[in-house]
């Protein structure tokens, strides 16, 4: 290197702008380079495709006798499908659900001419546990880890939940069967 | 101390010749020899020492563990029994690494309660508390991921309540919760990498272990008194005073260990985890291992699911801000006589927030009489538990700033070797 007093003007020096450049491009490109390498890093985390196969599932309803439930395991949690009494319908419809936690009519939780069937996600909306049918003050579920109670039509009544019990998305794709993700 | 000068000298060619290559005996010697130690430690004062002995046997018995243990949902399970019942001397390395985990934390809250009764996280040692609040949070987090590789029911529905707390930060909640279980459950996936995890943060650990041994030898230790190292005559050699008397301390620990191991290896742990993980259902009474009951409690006590969770966190976090919390000038509780009663109260609390944290929420502490109908009413299990909390945090943001500056502390030893005679010219 010359060791003259620089001068910006003249070619072929050293210009400070130009070195400065070159610094931060080749920061910039070496922030982006790992930026890239960490996205799939991360990623792997995610979901994989065989995990996301298992999405959905279909089942016979007309198996589940009244005032009973049957616990189907779908995408590895449980599935609630119960077959609702008279009495717990007339229950769950006529609650005045203005003063719950997570405000929903019953017709909104069950299908259409179907509203003995009641399809829930059997996982508790507070962390993560299964409810037990049996030992609720309002017919419904109780869970044993926190105590959350939900009623005849799985909404938090009590307890520290802060949401009713999940309705997946589903049909019924013939009088009986239902087709569950 | 840093400015204590190196008094190692290679004495054969060997280790002259690697002196001048890597001064790695020079730094031993320093280190664990020759260092200057007060010459006040009590045995509080042997639960470093203790602790590495602790994550020693952890790795060892660890790494034996993984040759014969299956990461997968449907061999996870009956791989430990086979540990247990087949592997040569199995049952003796599982049941030492089971319950070497509450070992380790039995050793690192005395440890802890012991920095903060001498005000060990006090100028110039912040930095020495910050990097041993980085290992109790690495401990809580490789605990809690190898209690669940059993993949017992308290495993699984562990894995699920503490894995969903994520789940109830607004908006992101769910998508981090399925990236962190790599489905939409706890699951093959979760459990595989849970052991991944649980194999490569004991050596995190290490290695923070290393830093944090670093600042201590930068500032040297704290001792009772709470004074600093003024002179040679506050001060005896690692070796042989502090070795030997840490030496007696791991042999007693040890020996309650094996009271543990070999009489009742089960008694900390739970009868649900000898049941297989069901997905479909969940034990009647869920609670985490002793070692995290409190924090349970924290979360329990507050009825919102977001706060809960946030408060569990702040918990621990507020430890990380001690050395900012504490006003006063004088380091050791020994000569604060207000502070070492509020002080008293915190072990107290901590104690009582880790028996609640076993109970159910809605059961009683005591009963003060019966309702119309019969219903017992009195002390709530969770009204105790939201007091506690209260004290809890209190003690750390109201407590300690305050009492620090209102507190006539009693006079301070001019020097460490004053406090030695005058306590020797007592008896």
């Amino acid at each position: 290197m010359v060791s003259e007093p620089v001068n910006g003007t003249v070619e072929g020096h050293d210009d400070p702008s130009r070195r400065d450049f070159i610094y931060i491009a080749a920061g910039a490109a070496a922030v982006g380079a790992a930026a890239a390498t960490a996205i799939p890093l991360i990623g792997q985390m995610n979901p994989a495709a065989d995990t996301l196969a298992l999405a959905s599932i279909e089942y016979d309803v007309s198996k589940v006798p009244e005032g009973g439930q049957v616990v189907v395991k779908w995408r590895g949690k449980p599935l609630f499908v119960r077959h609702r009494t008279a009495k717990e319908i007339q229950e769950a419809q006529t609650a005045d659900v203005s003063g719950f936690r997570d405000p929903q009519p019953d017709a909104d939780r069950v299908k259409k001419g179907k509203e003995q069937y009641l399809i829930l996600v059997g996982v508790c909306t507070h962390l993560g546990c299964v409810p037990n049918m049996g030992g609720s003050e309002f017919g419904g579920w109780f869970c044993p880890c926190h105590g959350s109670d939900y009623d005849t039509s799985g909404r938090i009544r009590k307890g520290p939940a802060p949401k009713n019990l999940e309705v997946p998305e589903y049909a019924f794709i013939s009088d009986t069967k239902i087709k569950v993700g | 101390m840093s400015d204590h000068p190196s008094t190692y000298s290679p004495k054969t060619g060997i280790e002259k010749w690697l002196d001048a290559r890597l001064p790695i005996l020079r730094l031993a010697y320093d280190s664990f020899v020759d260092y200057p130690t007060p010459k006040n430690l009590n045995y509080w004062w042997t639960f470093g020492g203790i602790l590495s002995l602790c994550l020693g046997i952890q790795i060892i018995t660890g790494v034996i563990l993984a040759m014969h243990y299956v990461p997968h949902v449907d061999h996870a399970f009956d791989s430990l029994e086979r540990i247990r019942r087949d592997v040569n001397g199995g049952w003796m390395i599982q049941f030492i690494h089971s319950n070497g985990a509450s070992m380790f934390f039995f050793a690192v809250y005395i440890h802890m309660f012991r920095g903060l009764y001498y005000g060990s996280y006090k100028a110039p040692r912040e930095v020495l508390w910050l990097l041993g609040c980085v290992i109790y949070f690495l401990m809580i987090a490789t605990a809690f991921m190898g209690y669940v590789l059993p993949w017992g029911q308290m495993s699984y529905y562990g894995a699920v309540v503490i894995t969903n707390l994520i789940g109830a930060i607004p908006l992101v909640g769910p998508s981090i919760l399925t990236w962190l279980q790599g489905g939409f459950s706890v699951d093959q996936p979760t459990l595989n990498r849970f052991f991944s995890l649980h194999y490569l943060l004991p050596f995190v650990i290490a290695g923070v272990v290393v830093l944090h041994i670093w600042a201590l030898h930068v500032c040297g230790q704290n001792n009772p008194t709470g004074v600093e190292i003024k002179s040679k005559e506050d001060t005896v050699p690692f070796t042989p005073y502090a070795t030997v008397k840490d030496g007696v301390g791991m042999i007693l620990f040890l020996m309650l260990f094996s009271v543990f191991v070999f009489f009742m290896p089960d008694a900390l742990g739970h009868a649900d985890n000898y049941v297989k993980a069901n997905p479909l259902q969940t034990p009647a009474h869920i609670v985490p291992e002793w070692y995290m009951l409190p924090f349970y409690a924290i979360l329990r006590a507050i009825p919102d699911k977001l706060i809960g969770v946030i408060a569990m966190f702040a918990a621990i976090a507020v430890i990380f801000a001690l050395p900012w919390l504490d006003t006063s000038k004088v380091k050791s509780m020994r000569y604060r006589p207000v502070m070492r009663w509020f002080f008293v109260l915190f072990v107290i609390t901590c104690c009582l927030l880790g028996w609640c944290g076993g109970q159910l929420p809605e059961d009683l502490v005591f009963q003060l009489g019966a309702d119309s109908h019969g219903t017992a009413i009195g002390l709530k299990v969770v009204t105790l538990s939201q007091i506690l909390t209260a004290y809890y945090f209190s003690f750390f943001l109201i407590i300690m700033p305050w009492i620090g500056l209102k507190e006539d502390p009693l006079p301070v030893p001019a020097s460490i070797s004053e406090a030695v005679l005058a306590d020797h010219s007592k008896h």
